[in-house]
């Protein structure tokens, strides 16, 4: 398998990463990350811009969040990467393979062992303590961007906080569907004070970046805009007071673990259209198959 | 009795591109319930006055005066971004010379007269929505096309879309730029008697730029008349339009075609 995970700093990947800086950028690339990270943290929600560099990778693949993960990356760190979810996608594994080559740092599966998660589209269903960092990767920082062509006047319209316009996008939604049905990339206020996209993840996961432990941060990098939610803040979701904002659910458990409070994704397993309703993060899943095998063994044995 | 406090109250107000065109030393008075309307050629400045006293262009020079629903007397070229943005939601109207612009196309008829409503904190969607088609009602519009896009509407129908749109937050001061032009004689008529009756019912001020005189009669208590980028006259609409003294407004009231 092409991105086993490294328990020690692999040195045979160091070998092959020779003449690269340590995680690939240089240090003055990281000092100017860095200073845009330290400002995106003081003022949680805002959109600050950086110089995004050329990544070996294409624009919409996480240029964003993997120089994000490059500035901010130490040798004793040890990183996850997922995709929807998933440890084992083209993505996760490319870009987790990336920082084991370029940096020799330690990689993960687990969400437990990890203090670096970067994430395209889900946060970890296992909850994330102080001691960890959570990546996104951001196709588009701008939630006004549909609504508000104008670049200028929509960084007007967060500087006086003036919001009127993304309740028209919900209001919109109520009309089309009888709901707001945006499912993803659902528009927060973070700290009370900006508005903030918070990537392509589910609304589902919205509600676990309220008062989150971890701190999370925000890279895009076609868009070049850095924001961050720092940990204990405050994200609300945007909602109606007669349409509340609320979470997917689903009839089905999880065909694998069995559980029935996490992320579902809907998979069709044959050409007559059998479906079957798996866990999004595959870590948990794991997780929990193993804990329930192991439970079983226990159970036989007395 | 004390003489009632202006609303509006502008003094010397020039504005200029270059040292030319614009308007230069504008003075009135705009008092609660009026209908004020700008006449003048095409090129007189009339546009750039009224921009200019809806704060979407920068004065040059001169003072510029509100008087705010709470009674605060406000120095508008000083007033800072954040309050002016909210006196334009709270207590401003403006209304475009074309609907598209005024309007926001991507959006339902109900979204676009919901949005100054959701802009001043309204999060209640079926609040929203009652308002929105009580609206469309009283502009006379078809209330059951209230999830259409604009561009279903026909020009006349826009504009008064965006009107509604306007008046949705009970404002205090609309700013109109020629409402009426680019619409057939018969709508426009209509438009103007929606607009008298409307004017009249909320006890609105309204300054109206127009060309057209007929429009100037029929809405406007007091006129004045540019030429130039200056007024040349002002006065009680019937008076000037019965009696016009400049020569310019002599020409105006004479090059109208009698039916």
């Amino acid at each position: 398998m092409n991105a086993r995970d490294t328990a020690a700093a692999a040195p045979e990947y160091d070998s092959a990463a020779e003449g690269y800086n340590f995680a690939y950028l240089d240090e003055q690339t990281k000092r100017m990350i860095r200073r845009a990270l330290l400002k995106a943290v003081a003022v949680p929600g805002y959109q600050v811009p950086f110089a995004a560099r050329e990544m070996p990778l294409p624009f919409g693949w996480g240029t964003g969040g993997i120089q994000v993960t490059a500035s901010i990356i130490g040798r004793d760190d040890t990183l996850k990467v997922i995709d929807q979810g998933s440890d084992e996608t083209t993505n996760a594994v490319n870009i987790r393979r990336f920082f084991a080559r370029t940096a020799g740092v330690k990689t993960t599966r687990r969400t437990v062992e990890a203090s670096i998660v970067q994430t395209r589209h889900r946060i970890p269903e296992t909850p994330l303590t102080d001691k960890q960092i959570l990546v996104y990767q951001v196709p588009n920082p701008e939630p006004l961007f549909r609504l508000e062509p104008r670049v200028a006047e929509s960084r007007k319209l967060h500087a006086l906080a003036d919001y009127g316009l993304i309740s028209v996008k919900l209001y919109e939604d109520i009309v089309h569907h009888g709901s707001i049905a945006t499912t993803y990339d659902y528009p927060v206020i973070v700290n009370n004070r900006y508005l903030a996209s918070p990537s392509p993840i589910p609304k589902y996961d919205n509600p676990k970046m309220h008062m989150n432990a971890a701190l999370q941060l925000f890279g895009a990098g076609r868009e070049r805009r850095i924001h961050a939610i720092p940990p204990y803040t405050p994200v609300r979701s945007l909602d109606f007071d007669d349409h509340p904002f609320e979470v997917q659910s689903w009839d089905h458990a999880c065909a694998l673990c069995g559980s029935t409070n996490s992320f579902l994704d809907e998979m069709i397993v044959d050409d007559s259209g059998k479906r079957m309703f798996v866990c999004s993060d595959s870590d948990y899943c794991h997780e929990r198959r193993t804990e329930q095998a192991g439970a079983n063994e226990a159970g036989e044995q007395a | 009795m004390t003489a009632p406090t202006p609303l509006l109250s502008a003094r010397a107000l020039t504005k200029q591109f270059g040292g030319r065109n614009g308007c230069r030393n504008v003075s009135f008075d705009l008092y609660p319930g009026e209908v004020l309307c700008i006449v003048g050629e095409s090129g007189s400045g009339k546009t750039t006055l009224l921009n200019t006293l809806a704060l979407r262009t920068e004065a040059d020079s001169g003072t510029l005066h509100y008087t705010s629903a709470n009674r605060d007397h406000l120095d508008l070229r000083a007033l800072s971004e954040p309050r002016r943005r909210l006196l334009m939601r709270t207590e401003w109207g403006f209304v475009q010379q074309n609907p598209r612009e005024g309007l926001r196309t991507g959006v339902s008829a109900g979204a676009n007269i919901g949005e100054p409503l959701m802009a001043v904190g309204a999060r209640h969607y079926g609040q929203i929505r009652a308002t929105a088609t009580q609206w469309m009602e009283r502009v006379e519009l078809d209330a059951t096309r209230i999830d259409e896009l604009p561009a279903a509407f026909s020009g006349g129908m826009q504009q008064r879309l965006q009107i509604a749109r306007n008046l949705v937050t009970g404002p205090r001061l609309v700013f109109m730029d020629e409402p009426t032009a680019g619409l057939d004689v018969s709508v426009q008529a209509r438009l103007l008697d929606l607009l008298r009756s409307l004017t009249a019912t909320l006890h609105l001020s309204v300054l109206i730029v127009t060309h057209d005189i007929g429009v100037a009669r029929l809405l406007a208590h007091r006129l004045m008349v540019m030429q130039g980028g200056e007024v040349v006259e002002a006065g009680l609409t019937d008076q000037v339009l019965d009696d016009p003294q400049h020569p310019y407004t002599q020409t105006l009231v004479s090059s109208v075609l009698p039916v």
